[in-house]
């Protein structure tokens, strides 16, 4: 057989063709099938594509960096660079599908980095897992996909009842964004931003104050800072306020509502209000109609600042607004012109609403003149003697020399007399003056020569008395003959009072002489 | 060696791959059994090129999201990254770490795709009929059966890391959907080598036939 095969040519066997198609291609088939769903599902899994312009990208990664929605990843950042003009840093997220509703005109975006601003510390899980970009809903219906990010990150987000107040201020002291809010030392809200104002004067503060209490900030209301301690040290004595330990460390705003104004209807959101420096000022509000006077001192004004107190007779009119020093060069006289202002209604003028100026100005008038008239004089006065604060006081000065105001002047002048301490203290000199006139080393010197001769005068006194005492003592010459002499002169009074008693019985015994024995 | 070299499907021998018995079948039959160890025996792998072309389509479809879907998933404190093999790449060249970073480069996305291209290439000379470089494409094909298996060291690795890093909440790994569709490139190109025929590539010197030596 195997000989046959090898010498006889054979057809040569072909192998069969394979006509019909494998079922092997259904594995590409599936495989296909399973690459294309799989791509469509990833397609579908992405949502739309924004972008987010940034100051600094510090802290955001492309391809790392999440958007955050209430801690629900929304969306990831997915470039980073940087503007045209290299100012800034545009970053393109890619948002999670069905974001869309959420990509609204408002929505807010920001960087949540660790953040450490007086009650609030944010952000903490952000030193382990990097900072990722909060988000805030807006809630208009406008579609939008190029957002910039915010600075600092809104401090009341989304979903929180209540409502915005604006405060205006001088000074921002030490608030912050996100500093409680006080109402009756309650924590009620935050400060959510700070705003210079263009004219670079005031602040404009917005707060948000939560539902409930929103409803008791009225047209009323003062708000003032209570800034940790609120320590005032002024003529009146020392005097420390405080709101809380919070607010010690942090600062804070406070707000009351005087009870009378409870009736009124509560403020609309973004009422603008004053923000007083403490809560004495925001009961006190400020004059409405300052009038400016000067008063001429020409005694040493130490201790007198500006807003140093002016009162009259005790009560608060108005503070001193300027103490400048002004040489007149004819006379060679020094003065102090110090600039008040006084609040007339303090002083009793009463200004119903818009009082026409000129009205105030012809009250005002009649009030002062009246009241100088009357002996009303400024007056320095040391008002704490702690801390040599020094106010200006008017008062009734009864023989004060009377003097009329020129109202033709510009402030006005108001007269003045020396101050109770000056004059209390130039008495006491003029007596110190004649103290020291006295020549005491004369008379002490004479005083001396004195006492010297005096020491004398009585060393020859006690000799002289010694003598006496000699002459007095009962075994003396002297003494003894004092005796006899005595016994002697008692004789001879009674030899005198015999010759009294026989003359008495015989008148006639000194014509005729003693007669002997009468005859009988 | 002068002679032509005859090969056994032109004699109408067919050879056992299992015990390397020379056989012939019965008359009219081309397929049939083993006489001694009753294995299958075929002329030439039955329609090995058109399986072979299927697997491999299969495999280059999978191929794409092989290397665009993330391997591996890590959940840490700060987050969950998903990585692709690429990325992977990336991530582990550094001064240090470049040998690591080039077998991983090499393994898993150099490997897979030359496995696809070689096939291609070998199933195209032998459906042109190409007579050139049968040596060489033979050496290429050795190659490719070899090194196919050590491919799926990536997905070992990627599943033995996912298996053994689960240190949850603070780090836990997870295979990402790319890996599926990498172990189906490494499968199906492995299917698509076991499905070629390699005698197919001298088959179109010996119709032809080339001297060899």
């Amino acid at each position: 057989m195997a000989d046959e095969r090898t010498s006889v040519p054979q057809s040569r066997a072909v192998p069969r063709r394979q006509t019909r198609i494998s079922l092997v291609w259904v594995i590409p088939i599936v495989a296909l099938a399973v690459g294309v769903w799989v791509g469509i599902s990833r397609l579908r899994s992405e949502g739309p594509e924004i972008t987010i312009t940034f100051e600094s990208a510090e802290g955001l990664e492309a391809g790392k960096t999440k958007i955050n929605y209430k801690g629900v990843d929304v969306g990831t950042i997915s470039t980073i660079r940087l503007t045209e003009d290299h100012q800034r840093v545009i970053a393109k997220a890619q948002m999670a599908p069905r974001t869309e509703a959420f990509l609204v005109a408002d929505t807010k975006f920001w960087v949540v980095r660790p953040r450490i601003s007086g009650a609030n510390i944010t952000g903490l899980g952000t030193l382990i897992s990097g900072s990722y970009i909060g988000m805030e809903i807006g809630t208009s219906s406008e579609d939008k996909r190029d957002f910039v990010a915010l600075e600092t990150p809104p401090v009341i987000t989304g979903g929180v009842p209540g409502r915005f107040f604006v405060l205006k201020t001088s000074s921002l002291g030490s608030l912050d964004t996100g500093t409680p809010v006080f109402f009756r030392h309650l924590q009620v809200g935050q400060i959510a931003s700070y705003t210079l104002d263009k004219d670079g004067r005031l602040f404009t503060i917005r707060i948000f104050v939560q539902t409930p209490y929103d409803q008791y900030v009225n047209p009323n209301t003062r708000f003032w800072q209570a800034s940790g301690f609120d320590v005032q040290l002024s003529a009146s004595g020392l005097k420390v306020q405080t709101e809380s330990i919070l607010s010690i460390l942090i600062g804070g705003v406070a707000f009351e509502t005087p009870a009378e104004s409870d009736a009124l209807p509560p403020s609309d959101p973004d009422a603008v209000f004053t923000l007083y420096n403490n809560r004495g000022e925001a009961y006190e509000p400020p004059p409405r109609y300052p009038q400016t006077y000067e008063l001429v001192f020409k005694d040493s004004v130490r201790g007198l600042v500006p807003g140093a107190e002016v009162d009259f007779r005790g009560i608060r009119v108005g503070e001193v607004t300027d103490v400048r020093a002004q040489v007149d060069f004819r006379t060679a006289q020094f003065t102090v012109p110090v600039t008040i202002q006084l609040d007339p209604q303090r002083l009793g003028v009463q200004v119903f609403g818009q009082a026409p100026p000129a009205l105030l100005e012809a009250q005002r008038r009649v009030l002062i003149d009246s009241l100088v008239a009357h002996g009303v004089r400024a007056q320095l006065r040391s008002g704490n003697l702690l801390t040599g604060a020094v106010l200006v006081a008017f008062d009734f000065f009864p023989n004060a020399k009377p003097v009329k105001v020129d109202w033709s002047q510009k402030p006005v002048e108001l007269p003045t007399v020396p101050g109770t301490l000056q004059t209390a203290e130039a008495k006491l000199e003029d007596i110190l003056n004649k103290v020291d006139k006295l020549p005491f080393t004369e008379i002490g010197e004479e005083l001396k020569t004195s006492l010297n001769q005096l020491n004398l005068t009585l060393m020859s006194a006690q000799g002289t008395l010694k003598t006496a005492d000699n002459f007095i003592s009962p075994d003396s010459p002297q003494s003894q003959e004092l005796g006899t002499t005595l016994m002697e002169v008692s004789r001879a009074a009674r030899s005198l009072r015999v010759l009294a008693d026989f003359l008495e019985q015989h008148p006639e015994a000194l014509v005729r002489g003693k007669q002997g024995e009468p005859k009988k | 060696m002068s002679a032509v070299p005859v090969s056994a499907m032109q004699q109408g021998l067919q050879n056992c791959h299992a015990c390397g018995l020379l056989s012939y079948p019965e008359a009219g039959a081309e397929e049939g059994r083993c006489p001694r160890c009753s294995e299958e025996l075929v002329f030439r792998k039955r329609a090995s090129i058109q399986r072979t072309w299927a697997f491999v389509i299969a495999a280059a479809i999978c191929y794409i999201p092989a290397n665009i879907l993330p391997v591996l998933n890590t959940t840490t404190a700060t987050g969950t990254d998903s990585d692709t093999i690429l990325q992977g790449v990336i991530l582990l060249w550094s001064p240090t770490g470049w040998p690591l970073s080039l077998i991983v480069l090499f393994a898993s996305i150099m490997i897979p795709s030359a496995k696809i291209i070689a096939l291609a290439y070998l199933l195209i000379s032998v459906q042109r009929g190409s007579i050139k470089n049968n040596g060489q494409r033979l050496r290429l094909f050795r190659i490719v059966e070899f090194i196919g298996r050590w491919s799926m060291v990536d997905v070992f690795v990627d599943t033995f890391t996912a298996a053994l890093i689960q240190l949850q909440p603070l780090m836990s790994v997870s295979p990402g959907p790319g890996l599926f569709f990498f172990a189906m490139v490494v499968v199906l190109t492995m299917l698509g080598v076991e499905c070629f025929d390699p005698r197919l590539i001298w088959d179109a010197a010996s119709e032809q036939g080339v001297q060899y030596g």
